[in-house]
């Protein structure tokens, strides 16, 4: 009986959580201007959302948006990766400083981020755009990197390294052979993390992106819904994005469960 | 070069580059809002912006409201939260792991989209948008990032405290008060964190849920920074980080843990 109302409570409440994009998923499938409105099924939408035309900024959007993401990501794990490994090597005050400035971006607000890079930019007369937008990225999401990193280091045993070299394997071959593979799952894990806040991001963008036109998904939105009216093709992709997340964490989950399993053998 | 691969031999060395990337595009811009903030027009050193924002009713009446929503929002998802971290973590109540998944994959939405969901829902059910809308838009954002935490220091929770406060008699009213509830305090408070934070900082999600009538301090700020206003933008920005580190304050360094979320 307990688990019975408990269950209830969950469902309920998970109703709540996704009545909004269910209502847009199946509202995705009608060609009408206004949400709410059935006209039918039809498919034109997503067909409209790729094949471009009137809607190509929203389609010059995603790709900003995903090209960003990839580059920032990118450049965020190979900059957290080595930092990781320097900061790993580094004791008393030093240490200290570079760990605290490392969580100043996890712990400012959005807004604030993208105000002081905002200011950043214009006190140094840098015109802003995509690249202003991919070093801004890059701040935020570095520091997520290195705090996935860094246990992977801790755990590592440092005699391993030392033997390499003693055995002459140079400084860059120790990193190649030894550090490299025991930090792969941390710099994997963290471009991930890089990767998905990157594309979710939107205050910092907004801050930083200028006003040459450059448009990410978020902002591409936010600037459609103060013109009033949604454009209608947000139906389809919002309901895409939301099955590629779906699958996506099905996929990781199901992994996940099956290596714990295998540990669990071994 | 020789000198250049001298330097990084060393190892503790290869923090260089990423110190050096953080002083520029962490420390500095922070620094600059504190500058900007303290400072007129011409660059000379005033308080005037403090002074501008006290003595006007609007901004502080803004940053009033601000707080009192965020306050809202935040006792709302611990009431809605609290329950279903509880029940997701317990293994009478609850055994199947989709619906723990079912509850984090929302964090994994941009923020636009879920905010766009729930016009999409008011629209849909013919209710106004308003302060309503925005409660609900705020709730439905940052549900998940209360009941994530909170559930994964339940499931940390040593169970034969549970058990011995049962086997000393204690009614399961007690065993909530006394044990339960305590030990998962450290998790309410990331929790709060999680949702009070961005809740007082946002801006974009109030002006779509509310058709612009209803302004928060993040609005007012980005507002100012718009509009060339950058002294006063960065003043407020930094009351807006004040009232933050007050709360950050309150909760719990250990209760902080950021675990990786996959």
């Amino acid at each position: 009986m307990k688990r019975l109302f408990a269950q209830l409570y969950l469902w309920l409440l998970l109703a709540l959580l996704y009545a909004p994009i269910i209502i847009i998923g199946i509202f995705s499938f009608t060609e009408s201007k206004v949400l709410g409105n059935w006209t039918g099924f039809s498919t034109e939408l997503y067909t409209s959302l790729f094949s471009g035309g009137a809607h190509h900024s929203l389609l010059d959007a995603i790709k900003n948006t995903l090209t960003i993401a990839l580059i920032a990501a990118t450049a965020s794990t190979l900059l957290g990766s080595v930092a990781a490994i320097g900061i790993h090597n580094l004791h008393g005050r030093k240490r200290r400083i570079i760990t605290f400035l490392n969580d100043i971006p996890m712990l400012n607000p959005d807004i604030i981020t993208g105000i002081s890079l905002f200011l950043l930019f214009v006190s140094l007369g840098v015109s802003q755009g995509y690249t202003t937008v991919v070093l801004a990225h890059i701040a935020f999401c570095t520091p997520y990197v290195v705090l996935s990193v860094m246990p992977r280091l801790q755990q590592m045993n440092p005699n391993i390294y030392e033997a390499a070299l003693d055995l002459g394997a140079t400084p860059f071959q120790a990193l190649r052979k030894i550090i490299i593979p025991e930090i792969r799952p941390g710099m994997i894990s963290g471009f991930i993390l890089a990767f998905t806040l990157s594309i979710d991001d939107f205050a910092v963008t907004l801050f930083t992106k200028g006003n040459e036109g450059l448009e990410t998904l978020s902002t591409y939105i936010y600037a459609d819904a103060r013109k009033g009216g949604l454009t209608p093709e947000l139906r389809p992709l919002s309901t895409i994005i939301f099955a590629v997340v779906l699958l996506l964490l099905i996929i990781i989950n199901v992994r996940a469960k099956r290596s714990a399993k295998r540990n669990q053998v071994m | 070069m020789k000198k250049i691969l001298d330097i990084f031999g060393k190892r503790s060395n290869w923090a260089i580059p990423y110190a050096l990337f953080m002083a520029v595009f962490v420390a500095l811009p922070l620094l600059l809002i504190l500058f900007y903030a303290f400072t007129g027009n011409e660059g000379e050193f005033s308080f005037a912006n403090f002074t501008k924002f006290v003595t006007q009713p609007e901004a502080v009446n803004t940053f009033i409201y601000s707080i009192g929503i965020a306050l809202i929002t935040t006792i709302l998802c611990i009431l809605l939260g609290y329950p279903a971290a509880y029940i997701l973590s317990n293994r009478n109540l609850n055994r199947s792991e989709v619906t723990v998944v079912l509850f984090i994959l929302p964090m994994w939405i941009n923020i636009l989209i879920r905010t766009l969901a729930t016009v999409a829902l008011f629209d849909f059910m013919r209710w106004p948008l308003g302060v309503g809308a925005l409660i609900f838009g705020m709730v439905y954002n940052f549900l998940p990032f209360m009941i994530y935490p909170i559930y994964n220091t339940m499931q940390k929770m040593d169970h034969s405290l549970i058990e011995a406060a049962e086997d000393l008699g204690a009614t399961p009213f007690r065993v909530f008060w006394k044990v339960i509830l305590p030990l998962s305090m450290p998790g309410v408070m990331s929790g709060v964190m999680m949702v009070f934070m961005p809740t007082i900082s946002t801006f974009a999600i109030a002006e779509l849920l509310t058709m612009n009538n209803v302004k928060l301090f993040g609005t007012t700020i980005q507002e100012n920074i718009n509009n060339g206003m950058w002294n006063y933008g960065a003043a407020l920005s930094l009351i807006m980080l004040v009232i933050i580190g007050i709360t950050s304050l309150f909760s719990d360094e250990e209760g902080g843990d950021s675990d990786s979320l996959i």
